[in-house]
């Protein structure tokens, strides 16, 4: 997790489920081999119903056609984000379009601890909705050590809620790591 | 302590656990299938080298289910990374595709075989794997990496839940089912009513259910966000426990000083059928609100819906009739898919009901329950209004974005398969 995270800021609605993130059909790939992971990024919030995508202008593809990256780099969402499956292929697919935080104001208890345990990507918590106020496209800044979201383009910036527990696994790079470093596991 | 809190501080070493506390716990068993099992198994070999050795291997279950019968490569290929595993590893429970050890959903295969022991712990890389809990055993989903973390090590990190009790009081009449119940606790709390948080089930007419019916309660409590459903066990789950595995377990109960997040009771005599609507488990209401809604296809099947008891009740409806849409059936495991051929309505096995109706009766799998490749048995591809069995309906979930799906007990869908509307139950059962 880096201190600073910048770039532009893809918007959503509440309850983005799993597999509006990451379809089943495409489930299949494989996450070690260089191309096919590829495909995750490609896929990516492939199956958002177009009128909440990039809220709250709409039919903003994440991805643009025949692309694997994302030109954004912080989602800001709304309630219950994540819900849905366990598959750990969504915040996966996330970070490979190149998501590296989202801005939420809850999340779906698996999708939150997979984002954290795997490393993938920081689940931030906001107490006010800020997909209202914050445009896809808009440039954000995410300090990730002072917990607050700026919108560089508008100037408005906010306090998000602290990390807590997890704030530790997200600064070792997962699950594994903080459990070396704990002494959980042989390092 | 609730039952949940008592699991989990027998299982951190502790005499006495808290809600919001993070500990460190023992897992008993762990499940993974053919989505989640070749990446969780990619993991374990890059954290801990290409030697090592799974923590326990009686603790393991590998199920495929979810991508069986298609032609699909990629899904092939995950086949093939389990078989491998399980031979290199000696697995003793690895239920293969294409033989007598295969199984079917793995929620059900879990039950079936054992898994399920009072006051154990059980993971797996399934959200649905809260289905155990029916047993009285903390069950949770997990991804990947927890998993193969726990797979080398058997242990993983747990943030004790609140608990939330669902009291369901009165008689069940004969025209409502536990899918009934449980979307109408999804409906009255959201989608994310119970985000991490424990639901009990309790009351009257949860021990009046079978063992395979409080599986349905227990399986959908990730659709209001919940962490693990849980029933404390009674006579019904240790004979059904007992007939399955000769392995010690220690049952434990809630405590009369436990302390809720929240109650909630429900006199179920006074409940109606009721669906989810498009596009969510929560979009609650009344069969009789929503009856005459016109549908192309009826889908009975999957871990919450394609149990014995749910094709019995389905077979009620459905025999001497025919059905007006297409019509799939879908036997979780290969015993219930046995079963068709041996339970009887009246006289009639439930096969035969089935295909004399018109039903296309499809292998022991997920099937259409989360769409999968386009080859897959009874999923959407264009603009079909289903109603179903199965317990999640999100945008897609089936397969086409653009289909639409309504969740309904196993009674609700048979009914309205006949008459290829939306129908309530107790307009075609014959008292």
């Amino acid at each position: 997790m880096n201190d600073l995270i910048r770039g532009k800021a893809y918007v959503l609605g509440d309850h983005v489920d799993t597999d509006q993130i990451i379809p089943a059909q495409h489930l299949v790939y494989s996450l070690t081999d260089p191309e096919e992971r590829k495909l995750y990024g490609t896929y990516a919030l492939s199956s958002v119903p177009p009128e909440g995508a990039g809220l709250p202008d709409g039919h903003v593809p994440f991805v643009a056609e025949g692309e694997h990256r994302s030109e954004y780099t912080v989602i800001v969402g709304g309630g219950n984000f994540g819900c849905g499956s366990s598959r750990e292929h969504a915040p996966f697919a996330l970070r490979e379009a190149g998501i590296e935080a989202v801005v939420a104001e809850s999340y779906a208890r698996i999708f939150y601890r997979n984002s954290v345990d795997g490393g993938f990507l920081a689940p931030f918590e906001t107490p006010e909705t800020l997909n209202d106020k914050v445009r896809t496209g808009d440039e954000v800044e995410l300090d990730t050590k002072a917990g607050t979201l700026t919108n560089v383009t508008t100037g408005e910036s906010w306090a998000l809620q602290p990390l807590g527990d997890v704030a530790g696994i997200l600064e070792a790079g997962g699950v594994f790591e903080y459990a070396r470093q704990q002494g959980l596991i042989p390092a | 302590m609730t039952i949940t809190e008592a699991i989990l501080a027998n299982h951190a070493g502790r005499d006495r656990v808290s809600p919001g506390e993070t500990v460190w716990i023992d897992v008993d068993t762990l499940m993974t299938h053919d989505v989640c099992g070749p990446p969780t198994i990619e993991i374990f070999k890059r954290e801990f080298g290409e030697d090592a050795k799974v923590w326990d291997k009686e603790g393991l279950a590998i199920i495929p289910d979810h991508y069986i019968f298609t032609s699909d490569q990629h899904a092939h290929r995950n086949i093939q990374i389990l078989r491998a595993f399980a031979a290199e590893h000696d697995l003793p429970y690895y239920y293969d595709v294409g033989g007598d050890d295969y199984k079917g959903v793995c929620h059900m295969a879990l039950a079936e075989e054992g898994f399920n022991r009072p006051g154990t712990t059980l993971f797996g890389t399934d959200s649905h794997t809260c289905t155990s809990g029916a047993f009285g055993l903390f069950s949770t989903g997990i991804g990947n990496t927890d998993a193969a973390l726990i797979m080398g090590t058997g242990k993983i990190w747990v943030k004790v839940p609140e608990t939330m009790r669902f009291v369901f009081e009165g008689e069940l009449p004969p025209y409502l089912m536990a899918k009934d119940l449980i979307l109408a606790v999804i409906g009255d709390i959201g989608t994310d009513g119970a985000t991490y948080r424990a639901m009990e089930f309790d009351g009257e007419a949860v021990y009046d259910l079978s063992v395979e019916e409080r599986m349905t309660l227990c399986n959908m409590a990730i659709e209001a966000g919940g962490k693990n459903g849980i029933i404390q066990p009674d006579a019904k789950t240790m004979d059904y426990t007992r007939a399955r595995t000769d392995r010690d377990f220690t049952p434990v109960y809630t405590s009369p000083d436990a302390r809720f997040h929240s109650e909630r009771v429900y006199d179920v005599s006074q409940l109606e059928p009721v669906v989810a609507k498009p596009h969510a488990p929560d979009n609650k209401a009344p069969v009789s609100e929503v009856a005459g809604t016109k549908l192309d296809r009826a889908y009975i099947g999957s871990c919450t819906g394609g149990k014995i008891e749910d094709f019995v009740a389905a077979a009620k409806i459905l025999k001497g009739q025919e059905v007006t849409i297409d019509t799939y059936v879908v036997p979780a495991t290969t015993d219930v898919r046995k079963a068709l051929w041996t339970e009887k309505v009246d006289g009639e096995t439930l096969a035969d009901i089935f295909e004399n109706a018109g039903a296309k009766i499809g292998l022991s799998s997920c099937a259409a329950c989360l769409g999968g490749p386009p080859d897959t048995f009874g999923r959407t591809h264009g603009t079909e209004v289903v109603i179903s069995t199965t317990n999640r309906n999100y945008p897609g979930r089936m397969g086409s974005k653009q289909s639409a799906v309504y969740l309904a007990s196993a009674l609700t869908t048979a009914a309205s398969a006949l008459s290829g509307v939306i129908t309530d139950p107790r307009d075609v059962l014959v008292a």
